[in-house]
């Protein structure tokens, strides 16, 4: 049993096993579920990720209030066209723009770690998957890494935004993607929480401020940039920039944050853009 | 780790909001499955954060869903007005008060011949559930794993009929709670099983000297 990122780890060295397998062994031995309805279940989860991060790429989704429709595809298109940061970088915005976009319009999603935040993990698990043609396999056991990091958020922290702001929720997704992308790339254990801890320090003190308090606006933006953060926490890490905070503590650190932020911030659509003239002239044409 | 990473990566759900869109449907159809009677009308009372904000998460649309019988992964969880219609079931939603320690709170009540019948619960987040009162009497029911809800006379050997009939079947007991109005009067008990409770065990317990209902709510948890 391990109840953080250091105690994972050290299992991980004394078993010479990776965090997925550490932590698939867990969930075997906690839900009584065999290895391979473990896996199936995974699987089952990766699809529906997938499709959510397709679906909006080229058709344009009805999203209750009307405030997102769209935002895949105009990405999508821009980003095969001349960009300033590339056309991968655009690629993966659009994908998770995606899955936002089919979150706000009744669309099947996999909540990771929330439905607010459902774009991350999946952009950077396809992106990745895609661009450096690595198998499906592989990609099930990023999927593993990432759900790894969450549980110990979810465990020492918070994933609600009501509780830690947009911090804990596209914060965490955008940890978690880092890990499992660096994974991707063949990083060591100690080196995917090293992604995992850039993300998460690259967003700390995050507010979640929705506009008319719909899961849109900020949050599909904040889907986009979060995959980002993934994309580039990962890089940092493979690079071999020195993380100095320990994974753990930047955990810790995340939910004094998140309990220090007013509940103004904390998904009460009470400040932050929420509360600007033009948030509150969009809450008053929707809802009257 | 005593998390699940199943519950980290999930619910699979239809959008927008664990707790106020996928929590809904499922309190809902938690207790429809409770009822497990034909009804032709459901009211809704909102209480908390679900009173105020519904609207933007659509939590009714996932409430009537859950009511008719779909999961909160159902795709036409969107059309559940339109279903509703189509099968001659009416609904209407209410802000209420429901003294709980959670914030987005509903009370189900549901309407036919025999007259009404209502569940109380909250939605906890991340899509989990809490039912805590079936008709005037308090519960725990958080509906991760097979349950079987038994009503009885408050009278001996009820409770050990019971669960010898689902050790019989290989049917292994989790938690199980028992409680009553006041002595001798009505009792029940909800049985949390590691497997699913076939409807020729429920057939059996109805069977049982002092047994009035039984009802197995049959989510399987992940």
């Amino acid at each position: 049993m391990y109840k953080d990122a250091r105690e994972l780890i050290k299992l991980c060295n004394e078993q010479n096993k990776r965090i997925w397998e550490v932590a698939l062994d867990n969930e075997v031995k906690l839900t009584g579920m065999t290895r391979e309805r473990v896996m199936q279940h995974f699987s089952n989860r990766l699809e529906i990720m997938f499709n959510s991060a397709l679906k909006a790429l080229h058709t344009k989704q009805a999203t209750k209030g009307g405030l997102i429709d769209g935002v895949a595809n105009c990405q999508y298109e821009y980003s095969n066209k001349e960009t300033i940061t590339g056309n991968y970088i655009n690629y993966v915005m659009a994908l998770a723009y995606s899955c936002s976009e089919v979150n706000a319009s009744m669309g099947k999603i996999c909540a990771s770690p929330t439905a607010g935040s459902c774009g991350i993990v999946p952009a950077v698990l396809l992106g990745v998957m895609e661009s450096k043609h690595i198998s499906r396999e592989k990609t099930l056991e990023a999927l593993i890494t990432a759900s790894a990091v969450g549980a110990i958020y979810t465990k020492n922290a918070t994933v609600a935004g009501a509780d830690g702001g947009c911090q804990a929720e596209c914060g965490v997704a955008a940890s978690m993607a880092a890990a499992a992308a660096a994974y991707m790339m063949g990083a060591t254990d100690e080196r995917c929480l090293d992604a995992a801890g850039f993300a998460m320090i690259n967003v700390m003190g995050l507010v979640c401020d929705p506009v008319a308090g719909l899961v849109a606006l900020p949050c599909a933006q904040r889907n986009a940039s979060g995959a980002v953060n993934a994309l580039i926490s990962a890089d940092m890490a493979l690079a071999g920039q020195v993380a100095h905070i320990p994974f753990d503590q930047v955990v810790d650190s995340m939910f004094k944050v998140g309990k220090m932020l007013p509940p103004q911030l904390r998904e009460t659509a009470m400040g932050g853009i929420a509360t600007t003239p033009a948030g509150q002239a969009i809450y008053k044409e929707i809802f009257g | 780790m005593n998390i699940s990473l199943l519950d980290v990566v999930g619910p699979v759900m239809i959008g927008p909001s664990s707790s106020h869109t996928a929590g809904a449907a499922k309190l809902a159809k938690t207790a429809r499955l409770i009822y497990s009677k034909p009804f032709t009308k459901v009211r809704f009372g909102l209480g908390g954060s679900f009173a105020s904000t519904y609207r933007g998460h659509f939590t009714d649309y996932a409430l009537v869903a859950g009511a008719l019988g779909m999961s909160e992964d159902d795709e036409k969880l969107g059309q559940s007005f339109e279903i509703a219609e189509e099968q001659g079931v009416t609904f209407e939603f209410y802000p209420t008060e429901i003294p709980s320690v959670y914030e987005n709170t509903a009370r189900i009540t549901f309407y036919s011949e025999e007259g009404e019948f209502f569940v109380e619960g909250a939605s906890l987040g991340g899509g989990r559930i809490l039912v805590t009162n079936i008709n005037g009497l308090a519960c725990e029911i958080n509906a991760t794993c097979p349950t079987v809800i038994v009503q009885q006379q408050d009278v001996k050997g009820v409770v050990s009929d019971v669960s010898t009939i689902l050790a019989f079947h290989n049917i292994n007991i989790g938690i199980m709670k028992v409680s009553r109005t006041s002595r001798g009067d009505k009792a029940f008990c909800v049985i949390e099983c590691d497997d699913i409770v076939p409807e020729n065990v429920i057939e059996e317990l109805k069977q049982v000297n002092n047994v009035i209902s039984v009802v197995v709510v049959n989510i399987q948890g992940e």
